[in-house]
C-alpha cells in the first residue's frame, strides 16, 4: 500500500483525466506540471497523478491539491508553472483558478466547501475523481476487492442474494427492478454454464454516468461484477460497452488485467474453487442494443432486434442459457452493499427507492456535471442547490429525465422527490440518469420532436407500433415546429401515443411516446401557439423565427457581414446594417459574432410584432 | 489506414479470423477490426468475409447496415463527427450540423468531393457537460458555437492543421 503512506507524507497534484478534462488537454498539463515539479527540485516531495472524472467536466480541466482538497478549475497548459512556484514552493495557493460560484461569485479554494460536491453523498462515484484508475494499488488503498475476500471466505452465494435483496438495491439500467430477486432467479434456474452481463451501453443521448464510472473507478464496476459471478453461478461474463467509449474500454481493459495478475478474476479466484473471466465487446452504435434481449442477440453476432419475453433472460439469455444482466451503476453498488451491510444501505434514499441515484446533469445549468444524491432528493434540490440553477438569469422552463423514454417535467413539479415512484407518477422516469434542464429559450415542441426523431430512427423496424407510429408522430410534430400543424394534430398526437405504448413490443417503443404526452399535459400551450399562431414563444424552431439587426443599436463594425456565409447583409462601415430575409438562412452566425457589449442582431419569432427582442 | 488491393483485403481478413479463431458469432467484432484498418466497409469486404465464415453475403450486408458505426464508402482525410446527443441538442447544436452540411456541401456519411472531409453523425460522446461538441478525427472540441466552427474548417482548408 505504498500509495497511502506516499498520500499522507507527500503533496500530490490529482489531475482528472476524463474524457471532457482530456479533450481540454489535461494529459499535457500533467506533464508539464511534472516538469514544473521537476524544475523546482520538488519531486522528492511532491507526486503528480491522475484520476478519473470528477464529474465536474464543466469546470476542466481540473487540478486538486491534496491532502490540502485546493480544487484548481479550468486550468491550463502555461498556469503549470504558476501552481508548482506560487503555491507549493512559496505555499501561496494560486487564487485566480479557484473555483468561482455562479450564484454568489465567491471564489472557493477548497473541495469540500464547492457547493456541487457539498451537497452529493458518493457511493457509486465513490472513489471518481480520488484515485488513479489504472492503478490496482490505489484501489486496494480504499478496501478494493475487499468485499469481494468477504463474499468468497464468509458468505455462501445465497449469503450474497440476501444481503443485496435486504438493501433494497434496484437496477440502475432504468426499471428500477431489484436486484437481488434477479439475482435469485437466476441462481435457481436449470442450465450450465450460467452467464452474467454488464450492460454498458449507456444508449440515451446526453447521459455519461456509465462512461465515468468506468473510466473512474473500472475496478468498482469488475468487483461487483464477479461478487454477482459468485452469487449466481456464472463462470462467464461479458461487457457491452457503448461504441463511442474508448477510453472507458481501454481502462477497464487494464483493470482486468491486474485483477487478474492479482487472483481476483480468471481461475480459483482467491484460492477457492470459483472461477469467472470476462469478455469485453464493444457495441456498434445501435440505441436499441440497450434492452437486455437485444443486447444478447447482438453479443451473438446478429442484428440486435429485441425478442418479446418470457423467457426471461434469468431463465433463457445467451446461448439460450440463464443470464444475469445489470446496468453498470448496480454492480458499481455492490461492493459497498456487502463491505457496509444491507442495513447502512437501505438507510439511504426513500421507502421504496433506496441508496442513491447518479445523474448527469447537461443543459442549461450553470454547474454541468455528475451528481449522486440520496434517492429521493427533490429535483429542486438537484438543480438549484447542487446545479447552481439556470445561467444569464434565465428563467427555468423544464426538466427532462429518463433521456428518450422519460418526460419533461415543468416548474411546479421541481419539489417532487427524484425516485422511481414519484417520477414514474408524473409521467416522466427515473431512467438511467440522464437529466437535462431547459430554461425559456428551449422549445418543449422541439424537445419533444427531437426525441421522437431518435427513437423512430433507432426503431429497430420489427414491430408495426414502433416502426410506423413513431414516424407518424414525428412528421407531425416536424410540421407543427415548421408552423404546418393543424387544430387536431394534439389529439391524433396523443391517440397515436397510446396505441404506440400499449402495442410495441420491446421497452423502446413502449416509452418513445413519453416525452410528446409529458409535454403535451404540462405545455400544451406551447403546441397551441406554434399551432394556431405559427410562432415559437422560445424562438428556437428555426423555421418560425428570423433575424434582425436594430438599427439603433447596430455599431457598423461589419462583423456579421464578413462572417455571413451568404451574403445577406449589407451595410457601410460605422452605420447599421440590415439583413436580407430572402437571402438569410438562419445560421445565426450573425447572432453569435454580434459583440456581447452590443447585441444588436436579434432573434426575432417570425411576426414582426412580435419581435421584442431576446 | 490503408487501402487494399482485393487479394490483400482478403489475406487480412483470412487472417484475422484464423489467428483470432473467430466464428459467425464474431461478425460484429469482425467488422469493426476491418473497418478499423481499411477505414469503410467495401464491397471486397463483404465477400470475404462472406466466404470465410461461410455465411451469405446479405446476412454480412443485413448485420453492418444495422449498426450505425458501419461506413460503406470511403472516408475523407478528415472525419468530422457532429454530436446530436440531447444536451448538444439543447444548446444549439442542430445549427453546427447545418453549418457543416452546408460549408462542405455534404450530407451525413458523405465525403466532400475533394475527399477532404467526411461528415458524421453521433448521438452523443460522453462529454456532455461541453455541449455542443463536435469531434475532428480524435479532437474533442466542445462549447462550439458556428463562428469557431467557421474559423476550425478555415484552418483545415488552409492545409494550418494536418
Ligand atoms: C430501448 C431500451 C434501451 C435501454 N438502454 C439501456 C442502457 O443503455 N443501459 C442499461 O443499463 N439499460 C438499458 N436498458 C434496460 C435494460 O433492458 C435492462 O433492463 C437493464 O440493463 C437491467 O439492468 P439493471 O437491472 O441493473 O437495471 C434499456 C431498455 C430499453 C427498452
Ligand atoms: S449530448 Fe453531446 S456529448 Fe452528450
Amino acid at each position: 500500500m505504498a500509495t497511502a503512506t506516499n498520500m499522507e507524507s507527500k503533496i500530490t497534484l490529482l489531475v482528472c483525466q476524463g474524457t471532457g478534462c482530456v479533450s481540454s488537454r489535461s494529459p499535457e498539463i500533467r506533464e508539464a506540471l511534472e516538469a514544473a515539479v521537476e524544475a523546482h527540485g520538488l519531486s522528492d516531495i511532491v507526486d503528480v497523478n491522475f484520476t478519473g472524472c470528477h464529474g465536474f467536466c464543466e469546470q476542466g480541466p481540473l487540478v486538486v491539491v491534496e491532502p490540502e482538497g485546493i480544487f484548481y478549475a479550468h486550468v491550463k497548459l502555461e498556469d503549470a508553472e504558476e501552481i508548482v512556484k506560487e503555491h507549493l514552493k512559496e505555499g501561496n495557493p494560486v487564487e485566480r483558478l479557484f473555483y468561482k460560484d455562479p450564484m454568489t461569485e465567491e471564489a472557493i479554494s477548497y473541495y469540500r466547501d464547492i457547493p456541487f460536491y457539498k451537497h452529493q453523498k458518493r457511493i457509486v462515484l465513490r472513489n471518481c475523481g480520488h484515485i488513479n484508475p489504472e492503478r490496482i494499488e490505489e484501489y486496494l488503498a480504499v478496501d478494493g476487492y475487499k468485499a469481494l475476500e468477504k463474499a468468497l471466505s464468509e458468505m455462501t452465494p445465497d449469503d450474497v442474494i440476501e444481503e443485496v435483496l435486504r438493501s433494497g438495491l434496484r437496477g440502475r439500467g432504468g426499471a428500477g427492478f431489484p436486484t437481488g430477486m434477479k439475482w435469485r432467479f437466476c441462481r435457481q434456474a436449470k442450465g450450465d454454464p450460467k452467464y452474467l452481463i454488464c450492460n454498458a451501453d449507456e444508449g440515451d443521448p446526453g447521459a455519461f454516468m456509465d462512461r465515468s464510472t468506468l473510466e473512474g473507478d473500472p475496478h468498482g464496476v469488475l468487483e461487483g461484477m464477479v461478487i454477482a459471478a459468485y452469487a449466481i453461478g456464472a463462470s462467464h461474463g461479458y461487457i457491452y460497452v457503448r461504441a463511442e467509449y474508448p477510453l472507458a474500454v481501454s481502462r477497464f481493459r487494464m483493470a482486468m488485467e491486474s485483477a487478474k495478475e492479482n487472483n481476483f478474476l480468471g481461475d480459483n479466484i482467491l484460492g477457492t474453487d470459483f472461477s469467472f473471466d470476462i469478455e469485453v465487446l464493444e457495441g456498434a452504435g445501435a440505441f436499441v442494443c440497450g434492452e437486455e434481449t437485444a443486447l444478447m442477440i447482438s453479443l451473438m453476432g446478429k442484428r440486435g432486434i429485441p425478442r418479446p419475453r418470457p423467457p426471461f433472460p434469468a431463465v433463457s439469455g445467451v446461448w439460450d442459457k440463464p443470464t444475469n444482466i445489470n446496468n453498470v451503476k448496480s454492480f458499481a453498488s455492490v461492493p459497498v452493499i456487502i463491505n457496509r451491510g444491507a442495513e447502512w444501505f437501505s438507510s439511504i434514499g426513500s421507502e421504496k427507492s433506496k441508496g442513491t441515484a447518479v445523474f448527469a446533469l447537461t443543459g442549461k445549468i450553470a454547474n454541468s456535471g455528475l451528481v449522486e444524491v440520496p434517492m429521493g432528493t427533490p429535483l429542486r434540490e438537484i438543480i438549484f442547490n447542487i446545479g447552481g440553477g439556470i445561467p444569464e438569469h434565465k428563467k427555468f422552463k423544464a426538466v427532462q429525465t429518463g433521456g428518450p423514454s422519460g418526460g419533461c417535467l415543468p416548474g411546479e413539479k421541481l419539489d417532487l422527490p427524484a425516485n422511481y415512484e414519484a417520477l414514474g407518477e408524473a409521467g416522466s422516469i427515473m431512467g438511467s440518469g440522464g437529466m437535462v434542464v431547459m430554461d425559456e429559450d428551449t422549445c418543449v415542441v422541439d424537445i419533444a420532436r427531437y426525441f421522437l426523431n431518435f427513437t423512430q430512427a433507432e426503431s429497430c423496424g420489427k414491430c408495426t407500433p414502433c416502426r410506423d407510429g413513431t414516424r407518424v408522430m414525428l412528421e407531425l410534430l416536424t410540421n407543427i415546429t415548421a408552423g404546418r400543424g393543424k387544430e387536431d394534430d394534439i389529439e391524433t398526437l396523443k391517440d397515436l401515443a397510446i396505441v404506440i405504448k400499449d402495442s410495441s413490443l420491446c421497452g423502446l417503443g413502449q416509452t418513445a411516446p413519453n416525452p410528446v404526452l409529458t409535454t403535451i399535459r404540462y405545455f400544451r400551450d406551447e403546441y397551441e401557439t406554434h399551432i394556431v399562431e405559427k410562432r415559437c414563444p422560445s424562438r428556437a424552431c428555426m423555421e418560425l423565427v428570423n433575424y434582425e439587426i436594430d438599427g439603433d443599436e447596430c455599431i457598423g463594425c461589419t462583423l456579421c457581414a464578413k462572417n455571413c456565409p451568404v451574403d445577406a447583409i449589407a451595410g457601410e462601415r460605422k452605420e447599421a446594417h440590415i439583413i436580407s430575409r430572402d437571402l438569410c438562412i438562419k445560421c445565426g452566425i450573425c447572432h453569435t459574432v454580434c459583440p456581447r457589449k452590443v447585441q444588436a442582431v436579434k432573434k426575432v419569432d417570425s411576426f414582426p410584432q412580435g419581435g421584442e427582442g431576446s | 489506414m490503408v487501402n487494399g488491393s482485393a487479394d490483400e483485403v482478403d489475406t487480412f481478413i483470412r487472417t484475422l479470423i484464423s489467428y483470432r479463431s473467430m466464428d459467425r458469432t464474431k461478425t460484429i467484432e469482425i467488422l469493426q477490426l476491418v473497418q478499423h484498418k481499411y477505414g469503410y466497409i467495401s464491397r471486397d469486404i463483404v465477400s470475404s468475409i462472406s466466404r470465410h465464415l461461410r455465411k451469405p453475403e446479405i446476412e454480412i450486408m443485413g448485420i453492418a447496415t444495422f449498426y450505425e458505426q458501419f461506413r460503406f464508402n470511403k472516408p475523407g482525410d478528415h472525419t468530422i463527427k457532429v454530436c446530436e446527443g440531447t444536451a448538444c441538442h439543447v444548446k444549439g447544436g442542430a445549427a453546427i450540423g447545418q453549418v457543416l452540411e452546408r460549408e462542405l456541401d455534404v450530407g451525413h456519411g458523405e465525403t466532400t468531393k475533394d475527399g477532404m472531409f467526411s461528415l458524421e453523425r453521433v448521438a452523443c460522446l460522453g462529454c456532455c457537460a461541453l455541449a455542443p461538441v463536435l469531434v475532428m478525427d480524435e479532437n474533442i472540441h466542445g462549447q462550439m458555437d458556428t463562428s469557431r466552427l467557421t474559423k476550425l474548417l478555415g484552418k483545415y482548408k488552409k492545409g494550418e492543421v494536418s
